[in-house]
Order: structure tokens, then C-alpha cells, then sequence
């Protein structure tokens, strides 16, 4: 028995390795981040987390109030409830089921309650696809929602860790949602390092909701109706909260890094073979997969081409992405998303990248919008090379149009 | 630049809110008759049209279109030419929410301007309740009880169009009377309407009020915080647990005052007032329990003292009372201020009690809604004189 105890204290100081899906990465991070309160309501494939939390509980590895909820809609109001109170809190959903709970969603950054949850991003009904596609998560981006997109399992797990920090931090207290691409990431699983629960404690302070905190011993109200004279007011305290995010999230990063021995580089985005790029692509989550293997294979046939991935989108590091843009002669951005009507049609990501350029000091690239691998269609590598023509098209100053379609039967 | 005119209609939220949108509509109707447009639009809310809260609509009307424009450029106009208040309480000033303060009936008047105010009270009794002004002003009173005509019942009592036919005398630059018999005829297809109409105009007088004259009191308010200042997160703190009360004679401290919400008083939201009479208590605390704004102090004594800082009003103490005439509701006009009635009985028995007897006998009614059944007819003969002789 002593034995099994030592082996046992080890565990709590190593790290480990497991092969483990992007939803199971984020339920590990609950458990190493002691999550008191998760609600659950299934939706594929969200439900993926919910079915590996359950696991947690049930085998005693994880002390948490788990509550499967009546929808999603009660799922994030329980848990925006619990947080005021104090408990630090997990939940989640996907396409539709995130739009039901929408209210909920508008009122969280209002009452400043730190919720992480996570998107399993699926398309948007109808016609119900399962597949991935961004517009879910994407339609918080105005209200106050912290938002960052992951490209593997890994990163999931140590973005839920920096997300409790950052968002639980006083200066900040904005509700962070973390977006995992549908199959390619919620259900694919890889090797994932699981730091020990020593480091965690050490990178991660429990939640102290302070002078917020709704209890007997700190009597407040929350959330009384006010009308013109008081909205403003409370619209420009959370403009303050999000802008303070970077600065908190620069030092979460620097922090992780000195514990866990990983780094990020740049939080706000990833730059793959850029140095001595001409062009650029730009997308959000896993579409990396398929970019970095076509530029692997297109930089032998000679073309300099780079990658950009925006991991938080919410921030959006406006004044750094122009900076690192405006080394290259031309920008393609794959949304997978879309956004009708928007200027030039493009997608919400090509729309955000134009205007970070727009009033930035230096060099303005041009910049192609791709709409590609909508609802979860693959995006081949051929299709990247075909954005990557587009593109350097678009460099040697040939008309363009501003949004192409790609891998669309036609 | 042509000439711009403002009207508010101050009114008690939802028991007058169709009486005031009614007004304010017939007033842009009426001077439309004259080819001058206009409109007529309420600040909308949730509590400020809540029972007895005091609300208001406005009518705006200009010689042109652009000179419309310029007024309509405002949320609220800052200054009107003419005010009406249709329930002589709200003389006492309008706290329309938490946070706008104590604003007194007459503050957006310009200089000169009119106060209408449908009364049976004198000149002399609505100006001492009303706060004194920087300059002279002109009151005008449309005789008769005040009217309700709210979310559920509309009395055509013609406070309406009185109103309107004062208005067409006192500020004839904004429409004649015939422009408002025309646009009566028009909306309501009444003709007894537009001879009620002519009748108030040919009746109606003023009274010009000097800055001398009102209640000296200077009204409370307050300074909006900075965005900074500010709370995060939409959390207020609670008010603190109340204290003992003091016994003004003895001392002696007892009982329980909950302490109340600092910016909003409710001074202004009652037409009423419970008066107790502390020697029939038999401190039974039904007042104190079934009160929904929790306005009773509790002396040390063990007698219920309702606080004029929370009462709106509503009579539920009255109704709840088991002893006859323990708690009695009065019109709050009847009142010069908001001091604590078990303080004045502790101090002086026998004058409180000539008091209560007088506040009782001379005034005990609401001015929208009845204490109870047949209460309307029993008022009708009067109205009826006050129609037929003004
Ligand atoms: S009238 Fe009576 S019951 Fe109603 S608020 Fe006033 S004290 Fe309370
Ligand atoms: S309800 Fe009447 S008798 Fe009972 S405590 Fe109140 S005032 Fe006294």
C-alpha cells in the first residue's frame, strides 16, 4: 500500500502522456483546474466533453456539482448563477444548441462572470450538418466574449488552463469561449502532455470573485434594471475589461511558459515558415493541418508561402497582425465561415483582416478572401494550392476577385 | 427660423397614462389643423409607468418642419411653454425613477410660461406645494377631480378636451379654439366634447406665481457617477440592515427602521397616505406585514409608524387594518410634509389627535380609484356643478 501511495504522489508531480481527444484534452483541464460547477446538455459534438466529464465524476477523479440541464439555454444560466456566486465554472455547446442559449451568452460579459466553455464548433442548422463550421462561436465576437480558436488537442488543454487564468483575473472577469473544431479536433485523438496537478495549482490561483461575490456576507445586487442614463457607462467598463485582455494574457502566456516548459510564442496568433515568406495564408483551427502540409510540399516546388493562424480572435491583436502582415505582398484568408452580405461577401475573418489593415501605419497587402470547408467539408491540399494561386495572383497585382469558393461543386 | 412650441403632460403612470397620451395627441392634431406640424411621443419605461409613478408625454409642434426638427433633435425638450399636471398631487414635484432626484412640477417651464393642473383645489393650496421657481409663472387651474383614465378604464370625464380648450386660450399662438373644436370633431366625433372645450376656454384664468411664493425646500438630488466610479458588473450593495428607532420624548431606543433606498423616496409616486391612530392599535401587525413596501417603523413601543420615505400610496394598510378607522388613507394634498406621525402623537397626544380627526374628516379619498364601491356617483353632483358653473 505505501508503494501504491508513492506511485500514486508521483503522479500528482509528474506529467503524463495520453492519447486523448480535443474533448477529452478540455475535460482533463477541468479536472486539473478543479472546476466546481459543469452543465451539460448533449449536442454533437459537444457532448463529447460532457460524456469524458461524466467519466471524471463518476470514477471520483473529478468533485464537481455536474447538472445535465433541461437545454442549453438553462445549461449557461446555471452556471453564470454558480460563477457569481463564487464556483469556478465549465460549460459548452455547439451550432445550434450555443444559439439557444443566447441569452444567457449576451448577459454573461455584461455581469462580468468568468464562465469558460467550449465550442464544439458545428454548422448552423439547416440542413443540420454535424460538421465544423465557425459561425457558431462567431456570432458572440461584439458582446464581450473572450474568443480563441485551437488547432490540436494539446493546445486545447493548456488554452483551457490559460483561459480559467486569464478570464478568472480581476482586472479582467469577461467569459472566454473556446473553440474545437467538430471531428477533426473534438473527436480525433493524439498525444497530449498532462502536466501534474503541482504545476497546475502553481500557474492557476483558485477564483475569488472579490467584491462581486454574491453572498449572505457580501450583500449586493446584480443585474438591476437600469435604462439610458446608466448603459452606456456599463458598455465602456467592459470595452476597459477586454482591453486590459492582452496585457493579462501576455503574462499568462510568459507564466505558462516558465512552468510548463511549453511555449506559444505569440499568443494572439502562430506564424508557420513566414521569415522569408511572400504570401501568406490565414485561417482559424485545424485547418492548419492541410495548409502546413501544402506549403511543406509547395515550398520544394520553390514557393515562398507562409501561414498565419489566428488563435484569439477576441482580442483581435489588430495592430500586430498588420505589422506581420505588412512583410508580404498579398494575404489569402480561409474563413470557414461566412457572412452574407458583408463587405465584398467576404468571410468574418477576411472582413476582420481588412480592417486591422485598413488603419494600420505601414504596408497594406492585399488581401483575398476563401470561403472553404463549410459544415466540415475537407479542405484538401489541392484546394490549398489553388488559394495559394489566387493569392499570388492577387500579389503580381492581377484582378481578383475579393471572395472565392473553394471545393464547392461546380 | 420659425417658432417652436414644447408641452409636457405630467401624469401618474399607468392610472393616467391613456389620459395624458390622449392630450398630448389632440394637441398635435390641433395645431396640424393650422398647417403647423408636430409630435407627441412618452418616455417609456418599466417602473416609471408603474402604479402612481410619476410619468410624462410630450407634444411638440413647430410653424415649419425644420423648426420641428430642431425640437425633435431632443430626447426630452429642456424647456416647455406649457406644463399640465393632471392630478394636483404631482405639485409636489416628480420623482419619475431611482436616481433623477426630486424634479419639481414646474422646473421645465420657460419664463412666463403655464402650469395647467386639473383641481378643486385654490390657487393658494396648489402653490405652496409646488417648489418655488427662479422666475414668475403663470397657473391655471381646469376645475374639477383629477381623472383616471389609465391601462383599464378611460372615464370621459372631458378632462381631455378641457384641457386642450385652456390651452387654445393661454397660448393661442399654438391653435385657436375653433382649430381645436376641428380636430375634437375629427378624433372623437363628439360634439358635447367641443363645447366642453369651448366652455373651459372662455372659463379658464391664471394666477401668476412669484419666485417668493412655493415651498422654500430646495429638492434632493443627485451627481450620476463616472463610468469609472462605477460598480463592475451591474452589482449594486445592498441597503444595509436597519436600526433601533429613538423615542423622541424618552430617549429611549427599540424596535426596528429598515434603512431604505437613498435615491429614490417615493415622496412624489403616492396620491395618498395612511394616518394611524396609535391609540386604537392593538398592534395586531398586519400593516407592517402585508405592506408590500415594507414602510413600517417599528416603535419601540411596538406600534407601526408607515414611513413616508417608502409609501406609495396604495391603501393596502387601510384594507388590512381590522379596527375602524385605525388607519384612514388621505389625499396628500392634505399635507405639508413627510415627518413621522408617531413622533408627532409621542410628542403631543392630544393635538395629533385633533389632527387626525381633521386629515380624516376633510379629505379621506384617492384621486384615482375608489376606497370603494359607489364612491364615483357619490362624486358626480359635484362634478356636475363644477361643469355647470366653472
Ligand atoms: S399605503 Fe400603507 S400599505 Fe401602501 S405603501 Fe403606504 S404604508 Fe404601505
Ligand atoms: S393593522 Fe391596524 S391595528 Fe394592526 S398593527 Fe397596524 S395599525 Fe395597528
Amino acid at each position: 500500500m505505501a508503494q501504491l501511495a508513492t506511485v500514486l504522489e508521483d503522479q500528482r508531480q509528474t506529467d503524463e502522456t495520453a492519447l486523448i481527444t480535443g474533448s477529452e484534452a478540455i475535460a482533463v483541464a477541468c479536472k486539473l483546474a478543479d472546476v466546481d460547477v459543469i452543465t451539460a446538455y448533449p449536442i454533437r459534438p459537444y457532448d463529447t466533453v460532457m460524456q469524458y466529464v461524466s467519466k471524471l465524476v463518476s470514477n471520483g477523479e473529478l468533485d464537481c456539482e455536474y447538472i445535465v440541464a433541461e437545454g442549453e439555454h438553462s445549461q449557461f444560466e446555471i452556471v453564470k448563477h454558480a460563477c457569481a456566486a463564487g464556483a469556478r465554472v465549465f460549460c459548452g455547446s455547439s451550432g445550434v444548441g450555443w444559439m439557444y442559449a443566447m441569452e444567457a451568452l449576451t448577459v454573461t460579459p455584461a455581469l462580468r462572470v468568468p464562465m469558460v466553455a467550449m465550442v464544439g464548433n458545428r454548422a448552423l442548422d439547416d440542413p443540420g450538418a454535424f460538421g465544423v463550421e465557425h459561425n457558431d462561436a462567431l456570432t458572440v465576437r461584439d458582446l464581450g466574449w473572450q474568443l480563441v480558436w485551437v488547432d490540436t488537442a494539446q493546445e486545447a488543454l493548456d488554452t483551457a488552463l490559460i483561459a480559467y487564468r486569464v478570464s478568472e483575473d480581476r482586472r479582467i472577469f469577461l467569459p472566454c469561449a473556446i473553440s474545437c473544431d467538430g471531428a477533426f479536433l473534438t473527436h480525433s485523438q493524439a498525444l497530449v502532455q498532462i502536466p501534474s496537478q503541482k504545476k497546475v495549482n502553481e500557474f492557476l490561483p483558485r477564483y475569488n470573485r472579490a467584491d462581486l461575490l454574491l453572498h449572505p456576507d457580501n450583500p449586493i445586487t446584480v443585474a438591476p434594471q437600469g435604462n439610458e442614463d446608466w448603459v452606456m457607462e456599463i458598455r465602456r467598463q467592459n470595452y476597459a475589461a477586454m482591453e486590459r485582455v492582452s496585457d493579462v494574457l501576455r503574462e499568462a502566456y510568459d507564466h505558462f511558459e516558465r512552468i510548463f516548459g511549453r511555449s506559444y510564442g505569440n499568443p494572439f496568433f502562430e506564424e508557420f515558415e513566414t521569415d522569408d515568406a511572400d504570401i501568406v495564408l490565414m485561417g482559424m483551427g485545424t485547418l492548419s493541418t492541410p495548409v502546413k502540409v501544402a506549403i511543406r510540399k509547395m515550398r520544394k516546388e520553390g514557393k515562398k508561402v507562409g501561414f498565419v493562424r489566428m488563435r484569439w480572435f477576441r482580442p483581435f491583436a489588430a495592430a500586430e497582425l498588420a505589422e506581420c502582415l505588412s512583410r508580404f505582398s498579398a494575404v489569402g484568408v480561409v474563413d470557414r465561415d461566412y457572412s452574407f452580405g458583408s463587405p465584398y461577401m467576404s468571410g468574418v475573418l477576411a472582413t476582420e483582416v481588412r480592417s486591422a489593415l485598413y488603419s494600420a501605419p505601414g504596408k497594406k497587402p492585399p488581401v483575398v478572401g476563401f470561403i472553404a470547408g463549410l459544415g466540415g467539408r475537407e479542405v484538401t491540399v489541392p484546394d490549398v494550392e489553388r488559394i495559394t494561386e489566387g493569392v499570388y495572383n492577387a500579389a503580381q497585382g492581377r484582378p481578383q476577385p475579393l471572395t472565392q469558393w473553394i471545393g464547392l461543386r461546380e | 427660423m420659425g417658432r417652436l412650441f414644447a408641452i409636457e403632460i405630467i401624469y401618474r403612470g399607468i392610472y393616467q397614462k391613456t389620459l395624458a397620451s390622449r392630450i398630448s395627441r389632440a394637441i398635435v392634431l390641433a395645431a396640424h389643423q393650422e398647417g403647423k406640424p408636430g409630435i407627441s411621443f412618452g418616455r417609456y419605461g418599466d417602473s416609471p409607468e408603474r402604479n402612481g409613478i410619476p410619468a410624462k408625454n410630450f407634444a411638440i409642434v413647430g410653424t415649419d418642419q425644420e423648426t420641428l426638427e430642431q425640437g425633435m433633435a431632443k430626447y426630452e425638450p429642456k424647456e416647455v411653454d406649457i406644463t399640465i399636471a393632471v392630478d394636483d398631487t404631482l405639485f409636489k414635484g416628480v420623482e419619475s425613477w431611482a436616481w433623477y432626484g426630486l424634479q419639481p412640477v414646474n422646473k421645465l417651464l420657460k419664463p412666463g410660461g403655464t402650469l395647467i393642473v386639473t383641481s378643486r383645489e385654490t390657487p393658494e393650496a396648489l402653490i405652496k406645494m409646488a417648489h418655488r421657481k427662479e422666475t414668475p409663472y403663470q397657473l391655471a387651474i381646469v376645475k374639477g377631480t383629477p381623472s383616471f383614465s389609465g391601462l383599464w378604464v378611460y372615464k370621459d370625464d372631458h378632462t381631455d378636451v378641457r384641457i386642450l380648450g385652456a390651452i387654445a386660450k393661454l397660448l393661442p399662438e399654438l391653435f385657436s379654439l375653433k382649430s381645436v373644436q376641428k380636430a375634437i370633431v375629427n378624433e372623437w366625433k363628439d360634439p358635447v366634447k367641443a363645447e366642453s372645450a369651448a366652455r373651459s376656454c372662455e372659463r379658464i384664468s391664471t394666477t401668476e406665481v412669484m419666485p417668493n411664493q412655493g415651498n422654500p425646500e430646495i429638492p434632493y438630488k443627485f451627481e450620476f457617477p463616472k463610468w469609472h466610479e462605477m460598480g463592475e458588473g451591474i452589482a449594486i450593495p445592498s441597503i444595509p440592515a436597519g436600526r433601533a428607532v429613538e423615542d423622541p420624548v424618552s430617549h429611549a431606543t427599540g424596535g426596528f427602521r429598515p434603512d431604505r433606498n437613498p435615491t429614490f423616496k417615493k415622496f412624489t409616486t403616492r396620491t395618498m397616505r395612511p394616518v394611524v391612530n396609535f391609540d386604537t392599535c392593538i398592534k395586531c401587525t398586519l400593516c407592517w406585514l402585508q405592506c408590500p413596501d415594507s414602510c413600517f417603523d417599528v416603535t419601540p413601543e411596538g406600534l407601526y409608524d408607515a414611513n413616508m420615505q417608502a409609501c406609495c400610496g396604495c391603501g393596502v394598510c387601510e384594507a388590512v387594518c381590522p379596527v375602524k378607522d385605525c388607519v384612514t388613507m388621505v389625499n396628500e394634498s392634505e399635507f405639508g410634509d413627510n415627518a413621522s406621525q408617531w413622533e408627532d402623537w409621542k410628542k403631543d397626544k392630544a393635538a395629533y389627535k385633533i389632527w387626525l380627526e381633521d386629515k380624516i374628516k376633510t379629505r379621506s379619498e384617492r384621486s384615482h380609484g375608489f376606497r370603494y364601491r359607489g364612491q364615483y356617483e357619490e362624486q358626480i353632483p359635484e362634478m356636475l356643478r363644477i361643469a355647470r358653473e366653472g
